[in-house]
């Protein structure tokens, strides 16, 4: 699903998991990549014994990039002006998450120019993990003048 | 912390989008991101977050000489960066994006401390806010990404559910 971004009319509604039973080893790929080690997130022992939580959990900022997949699957390549999360809930192991989008109204100035989506990414049992927005662009780049 | 050199390359790009499990061919093949509207491979929203691969001061990963918080022999091998006792959690991220990140450029942040405020919660009791505002720079100093982070530290451990 990939629609036009002059296509996302206000009040529609999108919706995509983005996380389908979350691995341990994803948590340690974004670990990895993402450069964030906290034992909170990799290490199962320190979780456990020292942290005091059942497991480990996931990265606040991998919920985030994955309702960023959905938003740039939505909105297309490049055209992201604004993006925020606030993180509600932790994320766990075996945990699926749906991100969705609902799309806004135009500012009140009417500017056409840009996509307003509100985001929630839920967890299997329903409750929000974290919520947020975005804005896109509708024509070209963020930066850039439309490339032909 | 601030960051001097955080080079944005193809193959990192790529490895963080497997990561957060994005198919997505604009970040990861470029022939076809060549062909599409981008021009090229360029880097995921969040990508940004990367940058504390290199930032020297990043207390989240173990590095030569300094004794590393997680496990090891030991449930930890030393104290962890908050207060015992205490837990830091990230709150909310807000970015804000000039133009596209892509492979070749070259950032370094400048970074002002936000507010600071505290509120009683449901599930942590006393939390502690702090907030950072961090300005990504390109090679010519122009502002490309703009992040304004919120962590929190609970008094205790929250709650799993």
């Amino acid at each position: 699903m990939r629609p036009r971004p002059d296509a996302l009319t206000p009040g529609s509604e999108y919706a995509a998991v983005v996380v389908e039973n979350l691995s341990r080893a994803q948590i340690v790929q974004y670990a990895g990549v993402s450069g964030d080690c906290s034992p909170q997130h990799v290490d199962e022992e320190y979780a456990r014994r020292v942290g005091g939580y059942p497991t480990v959990f996931a990265h606040g900022m991998l919920t985030m990039a994955a309702a960023g997949h959905l938003v740039t699957d939505l909105v297309g390549d490049g055209k992201v002006v604004t993006f925020g999360m606030r993180f509600l809930r932790q994320v766990w192991p075996g945990d699926s998450l749906t991100a969705q989008a609902h799309v806004e109204e135009p500012d009140s100035d009417g500017l056409a120019e840009f996509v307003r989506l509100a985001l929630t990414v839920i967890n299997q049992h329903g409750q929000p993990v974290a919520s947020g927005y975005a804005t896109a662009l509708v024509n070209g780049l963020v930066g850039e003048s439309p490339r032909p | 912390m601030a960051i001097s050199w955080f080079p944005v390359e193809a193959g990192h790009i790529f490895q963080f989008a497997r990561a957060i499990g994005d198919p997505n061919p604009v970040y990861r093949d470029q022939d076809a991101a060549a062909a599409g509207p981008t021009g090229g491979i360029i880097a995921p929203p969040t990508f940004v977050e990367a940058g504390q691969h290199f930032d020297p001061d990043f207390l989240y990963r173990p590095e030569p000489g300094r004794a590393w918080f997680g496990s090891a022999a030991e449930p930890s091998g030393a104290p962890p960066p908050v207060e015992a006792g205490q837990t830091a959690l990230h709150a909310e991220t807000h970015l804000r994006f000039h133009r596209n990140l892509r492979p070749g450029d070259v950032l370094h942040t400048r970074e002002t401390p936000g507010d600071s405020w505290t509120k009683t919660g449901r599930r942590g009791g006393l939390l502690t806010f702090h907030e950072v505002l961090r300005e990504y720079l390109d090679a010519d100093d122009e502002v490309v990404v703009e992040m304004r982070v919120v962590s929190v530290t609970t008094a205790h451990v929250v709650d799993a559910q």
